[in-house]
């Protein structure tokens, strides 16, 4: 009733193959966008930017990553983390050695190593798969978060160990370092996801969104019917690990500000893997949930119990996050192992039939 | 450059052979806790092909049970049989709310799960024992303490601590009896042919659910075996999951199925982890303990995939 295409008539093949044929997800992502990107500016507050908004956007790009790579390519990877971590020292690097070239361009460029690193590690992909490949993108978390620790040239011999982003301008506005406003970097972010996000909705209806497809739902099959596994795989684990590795340079540039190694070790690889799963393995909307999800949860558990009375030690949120998060990974993986992109997906189709339920 | 990676180890193990000795030693002990965390990873595989990464969690999970008991008031051995208890309800409860539900789903699923475990019992481990560090009661418990150092002639002293000769004779008792266990008993039959094919085993009336729960059970008492032996050497903490991590580059390297795979990978990953970070270590900053493994692993997947002990497997089309 609510949610219903009659009347909607495609005239031409490309109409019909539209990225969203029906004209109410249009409308829903075009109110999506406008709350993105007028709405939330001029309300929020800048803790609401800080702690809320920009880490969720950026654990969503991540989740993206990953989801190509698992979701869509049928890969396990565990190595997430380090990918993130590559790009960032990267972005980290280029700056330092180009300081006048715009951040922006060089978070997009670091990327390219983290691609670059992605493919090195994904190289065991042809002749191994399944768990035997999980160990080895483990490899690649353990080696680079030792790299991130032993190589002193990668965070500039600073005593600390750790990275510090400088003071970076782009038009006049400061968009980088301690003093960039929350605004401002909330908008970086929210540009670079959005157009990513869009992108790999493209990619994803493609030929080589397919032929992942193809090589995660029966290889062999796959194989015969002309696809290259190895170049197929390979250009995932680049595309995926290249994703990881802007999300990893935005997380450090325009959310944390510092990052040590630690930041980027294996507890974050899993994070992003568990945003993917309860968020919906190969589902581009997915990961946006998954992402708020497992970020907002320790937050909301923070707060709401003692908005109602209720105090929590905040040792006990942490045991409690842990807990609830490994259940409902449980959970979903038994009775929707396709996570709330499915649930979402549910919820229409009951819209669309309402007030009938068939 | 070449001197100091193709000789110069080479002659300091000469030089000193009571450190090399002693590195040996060391690489041994390592290697014999690293299989015994993979023993447990390889009890559940082979009955039900189900990756546990739950495993090292479960080795600290039994640990800190087993303390907390104890702090509690209750005495050693009474603790320790409440473990084994607190492991049997675990296995049941894992098997009824895990595992059952997801009977025939791929192994990424599978594994996936074992992960949620993982957060699940990190989480509850630290709920109701506390997340601090906490030393474990082997004096109680009635095992070896304090050292021997056997002289090298002239030149040195090698020291070996009691809990470790303890450690590596548990251990060897241990995947004896899991051998005789799989090869000659009647529940063991059962458990390979579930490994082999659920649906098959099903049909010739073996019960699944009975299966699991006591391979679990299995999988529980090596890791409140493992956690005694390891928290023994150092305190029971959670930072022993990430050693855990070790298990699967062994696992890798001894192939998923093989219990004496399990010993001989950990042997290997133990000596060669060791022996790389004192001798080749220094070359590139040390600390290189935290990868080796893995990459020995890696390697040595590319040329044997199944592993040294592991089932090939042939894909047909």
């Amino acid at each position: 009733m609510f949610y219903r295409e009659a009347g909607q008539f495609k005239t031409s093949y490309e109409a019909d193959q539209s990225l969203f044929p029906i004209r109410q997800d249009r409308i829903g992502l075009a109110v999506i966008l406008l709350v993105a990107f007028i709405v939330i500016p001029l309300t929020a507050n800048d803790f609401f930017l800080t702690s809320i908004m920009i880490p969720f956007l950026v654990f969503s790009l991540a989740a993206i990553g990953l989801n190509v790579l698992t979701g869509f390519a049928g890969q396990l990877s565990l190595g997430s983390g380090a990918f993130m971590g590559v790009g960032a020292y990267a972005a980290y690097k280029l700056t330092s050695i180009f300081p006048d070239v715009n951040v922006i361009f060089l978070v997009l460029v670091s990327g390219v190593f983290s691609a670059g690193v992605g493919a090195i590690f994904g190289l065991p992909s042809l002749r191994i798969k399944g768990l035997y490949l999980a160990v080895t993108t483990l490899a690649a978390q353990f080696f680079l978060e030792w790299c991130f620790i032993r190589i002193p040239w990668l965070y500039n011999y600073n005593a600390s160990g750790a990275i510090e982003i400088p003071k970076r301008e782009m038009f006049g506005v400061t968009i980088s370092g301690a003093e960039a406003t929350p605004i401002a970097r909330y908008f970086v972010v929210l540009v670079i996801t959005v157009l990513i996000a869009g992108l790999i909705a493209n990619v994803m209806r493609g030929r080589i969104g397919r032929s992942w497809m193809m090589i995660r739902d029966m290889d062999i099959a796959a194989e015969l019917m002309g696809i290259r596994p190895l170049q197929t795989k390979l250009l995932a684990f680049a595309v995926s690990s290249y994703i990881c590795g802007v999300a990893g340079a935005m997380m450090v540039f325009f959310w944390l500000n510092a990052a040590e190694p630690s930041s980027y070790s294996i507890t974050l690889s899993f994070q992003i893997l568990f945003m993917v799963i309860l968020g919906g393995l190969g589902s581009i909307a997915g990961s946006f949930m998954g992402a708020a999800f497992i970020w907002i949860l320790p937050v909301f558990l923070k707060f709401v119990p003692g908005a109602i009375g209720i105090e929590i030690g905040a040792e006990t949120v942490e045991h409690l996050t842990f807990m609830i998060v490994g259940a409902l990974i449980i959970f979903f993986l038994i009775v929707e192992p396709h996570g709330f992109a499915r649930l979402w997906q549910i919820g229409k189709q009951k819209l669309r039939v309402w007030p009938f339920p068939y | 450059m070449l001197y100091d990676i193709f000789i110069d180890p080479f002659v300091q193990m000469v030089e000193m052979p009571d450190f090399f000795l002693q590195v040996l030693w060391e690489g041994f002990v390592a290697g014999i806790l690293y299989a015994l965390i993979a023993l447990g990873f390889v009890l559940i595989f082979k009955a039900s092909g189900v990756f546990n990464f739950a495993q090292g969690i479960m080795v600290v999970f039994a640990g800190l049970t087993l303390v907390g008991l104890h702090e509690n008031g209750v005495p050693a051995f009474l603790a320790l049989i409440l473990t084994i208890g607190v492991m049997g309800v675990l296995a049941y409860g894992i098997e009824r709310v895990v595992m059952r539900p997801l009977v025939n789903q791929p192994d990424i699923i599978l594994l996936m799960a074992t992960i949620g475990l993982t957060y699940f019992l990190i989480g509850f481990g630290e709920f109701v024992f506390g997340g601090e560090p906490k030393r474990m009661i082997a004096e109680e418990l009635g095992l070896p303490t304090g050292s021997t150092a056997f002289e090298m002639g002239e030149r040195g002293l090698v020291i070996l601590q009691h809990i470790d000769i303890a450690a590596a004779v548990i251990a060897i008792i241990m995947v004896t009896a899991l051998g005789i266990f799989f090869n000659k008993t009647r529940i063991g039959r059962a458990l390979r042919a579930v490994a082999d094919d659920h649906q098959a085993a099903l049909s010739v009336g073996i019960s699944l659910n009975q299966i699991w729960a006591i391979v679990w059970f299995a999988a529980g008492l090596v890791a409140l075996a493992t956690g005694i032996m390891w928290g023994a050497r150092s305190d029971v903490s959670f930072a022993l999951e990430i050693v855990a991590f070790k298990a699967l580059p062994v696992l890798i390297l001894g192939g998923f199925t093989s219990i004496p795979g399990a010993i001989i990978g950990g042997l290997i990953i133990g000596f060669g982890e060791k022996i790389g970070e004192i001798y080749w270590g220094g070359l590139v900053g040390g600390g290189i303990e935290s990868w080796l493994a893995y990459i020995i692993a890696l390697i040595f997947l590319l040329f044997r995939p199944q592993g040294l002990f592991g089932e090939k497997i042939i894909e047909r089309v």
